[in-house]
């Protein structure tokens, strides 16, 4: 990405360095050239319709090719790629909290594979901050109530800026981390340096605590809808419209049932709103991701490296709210 | 009214500074002149505050620790800088000082369609002006001047509704010039002045009036609703109320983008009057140049949202702003290439306010160009909230918008004033503002595209920022200069200054046809306007015209 990024900023300074040496050189040549002399006049000119085209329709060109790159750089920004490997990020005054979808729990670091997709599904749990690492030229706010996405692949291992880019209060400027890349190997090792199992399988344990699991049954006899192979696929709202479950629509079922009911089901299901952590909608984000069909080989991928879930210490170092 | 024009040598010809003296006959007036004084004075006091609170940001980021003040004052040191310039500098700066001044007088005109209402703007932003003074001596407010919500509503403890209330106060004295001047520029044109005779100064602030007009009640609702949401909790912008804080960007930035053309419009109008009487010429395109102000006004309206490419709006959304920041990108680049097509085969003069011209042209040349990058999706995403936009606006806001006012201030400061004030100050002045400005804030787009964040108060965990930083803040000590010597050398001349000639630039313009300084009902008999704006040709030809007189 930041090859791309760079390649249209190298063509912008070219363009704009043009535009910039002609107007300047005409100014200091019309300086030099054109400056008072006692006894000469200036000679009237009304001005040229021929000119004023020239000089809109050929900036304009010039303004539509940089926009069509710009686009088509931005599309690449904002589409992550399907297989890329989920992280959470929680924002809040004035920390950054991560977590694997392996189970990885981090703040203020994040602990990348080299060469590897890595989509990052943020929320905020007070103010707009945003997640900015300038050496993979990425940004994104992070706001409260939603998800927003962001992805990157790193290519070169290293220890880069992650900044807080929205303004957000006091330590604004302390909420700076780091987005650590590794060597595949070194990576596997910290990953194995201790987790509690993958996010979906603690979002399964939330999942029956709060006793979803009494009408989102599997086998469709339930008050609920089954949530088996739900996620990403259109589903149909009780009002006749129609959305994609994404996890944003998934994060909305669980804090405000009632804003986008599915069709055939009664508004039943409470809220639980305050209820429950951010943390918690998204482990119950990833677990009911996991219930996806379409997602069989991540899930099958999770579920081989949770052989073992064991509980640890690392995960009581987190702030868990 | 007056006779002194009968009188062959006076010693004091009345005019509209010496018809009366007193307190009073200045806060009760509606001279138009005389408003304009006022708030003269009143902006340029704000001014100072403003850039007083700028060298103290660039004083605390010298070095990468946060040491010279608490991060919570160093947070209001940025609001407050932005809130002073914006809403009580750079808004009111050229229309409520110049426009006042001049409009009535190049149109040839005795005032302003309503001198009473023209008061009352300039008290209402002298109430909001001491709103401000009063939140900030007594706390201040640590939002930024953008008041994103719903760190605004929900979360700072600051005085934001004084605050924006102060705000709201003023933007009414902004939207009440913006009507006068609407009114005005139709109604009270003499008669031949037409609206292709009409200076362009006069159709910028024509263009800048209706931005005023229709954008200013925009942020007054914003106000109004985040004021609500945070005195009675009503849930417009936080989530956890059940609102929706990208709504709030919309709304706020629908008028704060506008607001920027409010501030650069009437830059052009001075620049291109600047141009055509130093190069002795008629402006190249006049019909494009005045139209280019009107289309930036009208495109000015539907680009708010490129503030917000990473801000959670869609894709889709995201490209229609960023094409149609293209578009207005377009006037301003014709208005460039006119400005310089319209030196070609002129008589070019140097003095004080066309080097101010010059500078205006290239640092708002790089501002403008600046804005190409931010405007294309991809790139905007990386350097968004970072030094790069700093430069980017402050290039367009003050070395655009900033220069072109003191190049106005020097341009008519005879006619003013009827004193000429030192040249060779003024030129060294124009230089020294020209290279501070350069240094201050071209290190920082470097510093925005390497990653720098802005509004940052400590920055020791990247110190390889600190080069450039250090860079930065010796260019404002050079900026405070330049903007600390004309007023030092304009207030010198209100006393020492040798007296100005009615047209001491031999320049077109009914407004240089009158006494330096004018009369109080600006011309001794009404002027009939025969001739286009710009009739240099006619100036310099041996026989000069004189002003007819209506019958």
């Amino acid at each position: 990405m930041a090859g791309r990024v760079d390649a249209l900023y190298i063509f912008l300074l070219i363009v704009t360095g043009m535009m910039t040496l002609l107007v300047f050189t005409c100014l200091i040549y019309f300086a030099a050239r054109y400056r008072h002399r006692p006894g000469v006049a200036a000679e009237q000119i009304e001005g040229s319709t021929q000119l004023e085209i020239v000089w809109t329709t050929i900036p304009f060109i010039v303004f539509m090719v940089i926009f069509a790159w710009g686009a088509v750089v931005y599309f690449k920004e904002r589409t992550p790629p399907r297989d890329a490997t989920e992280v959470y990020v929680v924002a809040k005054q004035w920390m950054w909290k991560l977590e694997h979808a392996e189970g990885q729990r981090e703040i203020n670091e994040l602990h990348v594979p080299v060469g590897q997709d890595v989509k990052m599904i943020m929320t905020s749990q007070d103010v707009i901050h945003s997640f900015f690492v300038p050496a993979f030229r990425i940004k994104q706010d992070v706001l409260p109530g939603r998800y927003t996405v962001a992805w990157f692949r790193a290519t070169k291992p290293g220890v880069y800026h992650l900044f807080c880019a929205e303004y957000c209060g006091t330590q604004h400027s302390g909420m700076v981390g780091s987005v650590i890349v590794m060597e595949p190997a070194q990576y596997e090792a910290w990953m194995s340096g201790g987790q509690t199992g993958p996010l979906s399988a603690t979002g399964g344990k939330v999942f029956a605590e709060l006793g979803c699991v009494t009408c989102h049954r599997s086998d469709a006899q339930g008050r609920g809808p089954n949530l088996q192979g739900v996620f990403g696929k259109p589903v149909d709202l009780a009002d006749g419209r129609t959305v994609i479950a994404d996890e944003n629509y998934i994060r909305e079922c669980i804090l405000d049932p009632g804003a986008k009911r599915v069709k055939g089901f009664q508004p039943i299901m409470p809220t639980f709103q305050g209820l429950v952590s951010e943390e918690q909608v998204n482990a119950l984000v990833a677990y009911i991701k996991s219930l996806s069909a379409a997602k069989a080989g991540e899930a099958a991928k999770t579920n081989a490296s949770t052989v073992a879930p064991q509980s640890n210490p690392q995960t009581q170092k987190s702030q868990v709210e | 009214m007056s006779m002194a024009t009968a009188i062959a040598q006076p010693v004091e010809r009345e005019n509209y500074l010496n018809k009366e003296y007193g307190v009073w006959s200045w806060l009760l007036t509606t001279d138009h002149k005389r408003i304009a004084l006022l708030y003269l004075i009143s902006i340029t006091f704000f001014f100072f505050i403003g850039g007083f609170f700028a060298l103290l940001i660039r004083l605390e980021l010298l070095t990468p620790a946060g040491d010279l003040v608490q991060a919570d004052t160093y947070n209001k040191l940025f609001t407050m800088h932005g809130m002073v310039m914006i809403f009580f500098f750079l808004i009111p700066s050229i229309p409520a000082t110049l426009g006042n001044f001049l409009v009535p007088m190049m149109i040839g005109a005795k005032d302003l369609a309503f001198p009473r209402i023209n008061l009352l703007s300039w008290y209402l932003y002298i109430i909001g002006g001491v709103m401000m003074l009063h939140c900030m001596l007594t706390g201040g407010v640590d939002t930024g001047w953008t008041f994103y919500a719903p760190f605004s509503t929900n979360f700072t403890n600051t005085k934001i509704v004084e605050a924006g209330l102060a705000i709201f106060v003023a933007g009414f004295s902004s939207i009440l010039t913006g009507l006068n001047f609407v009114v005005t520029i139709h109604r009270m044109r003499a008669p031949g002045m037409t609206w292709s005779r009409l200076p362009l100064f006069i159709w910028a602030h024509y263009a800048t009036s209706i931005i005023q007009l229709l954008g200013t009640p925009v942020v007054a609702i914003t106000i109004v609703l985040v004021a609500a949401e945070r005195a009675l909790h009503l849930g417009i912008f936080d989530p956890k109320l059940g609102g929706d804080p990208v709504l709030f960007q919309h709304l706020f930035w629908f008028y704060s983008h506008p607001a920027v053309y409010i501030m650069i419009l009437p830059s052009m109008g001075i620049v291109s009057e600047i141009i055509a009487c130093f190069s002795r010429k008629r402006i190249f395109g006049y019909h494009f140049v005045a139209l280019s102000s009107i289309a930036i006004a009208v495109f000015g309206f539907l680009v708010w949202a490129h503030h917000m490419f990473v801000a959670g709006i869609s894709v889709y959304a995201a490209l229609v702003f960023s094409l149609l920041s293209y578009a207005v990108a377009v006037p301003s680049a014709v208005k460039v290439f006119n400005w310089t097509a319209t030196m070609y085969k002129g008589s070019i003069h140097y003095d004080a306010p066309m080097l101010y011209a010059f500078g205006f042209l290239g640092l708002f040349t790089i501002g403008g160009l600046t804005g190409l990058f931010l405007s294309a999706l991809g790139i905007n995403v990386h350097v968004t909230d970072t030094y790069f936009v700093v430069a980017h606006f402050h290039y367009i806001m003050v070395g655009g918008a900033v220069m072109g006012y003191l190049g106005g201030m020097h341009f008519w400061w005879p006619k003013i004033s009827g004193k000429l004030y030192p040249e060779g100050w003024a030129r060294l002045a124009a230089l020294i503002v020209f290279i501070g400005f350069n240094l201050t804030f071209f290190p920082q787009f470097v510093l925005g595209y390497m990653g720098m964040p802005r509004r940052y108060y400590d920055y020791s965990h990247m110190p390889e920022f600190q080069v450039l930083n250090v860079l930065s803040t010796a260019g404002a000590t050079i900026l405070g200069v330049g903007y600390l010597l004309p007023m030092i050398y304009f207030l010198w001349s209100m006393r020492y200054g040798k007296p100005a000639s009615d047209n001491p630039w031999n320049a077109a313009g009914l407004e240089w046809k009158t006494a330096s300084p004018p009369p109080t009902f600006n011309f001794e008999e009404e002027p009939v306007v025969t001739w286009e704006a710009y009739n240099y040709d006619e100036l310099d030809a041996p026989h000069k015209q004189e002003v007819p007189v209506a019958r």
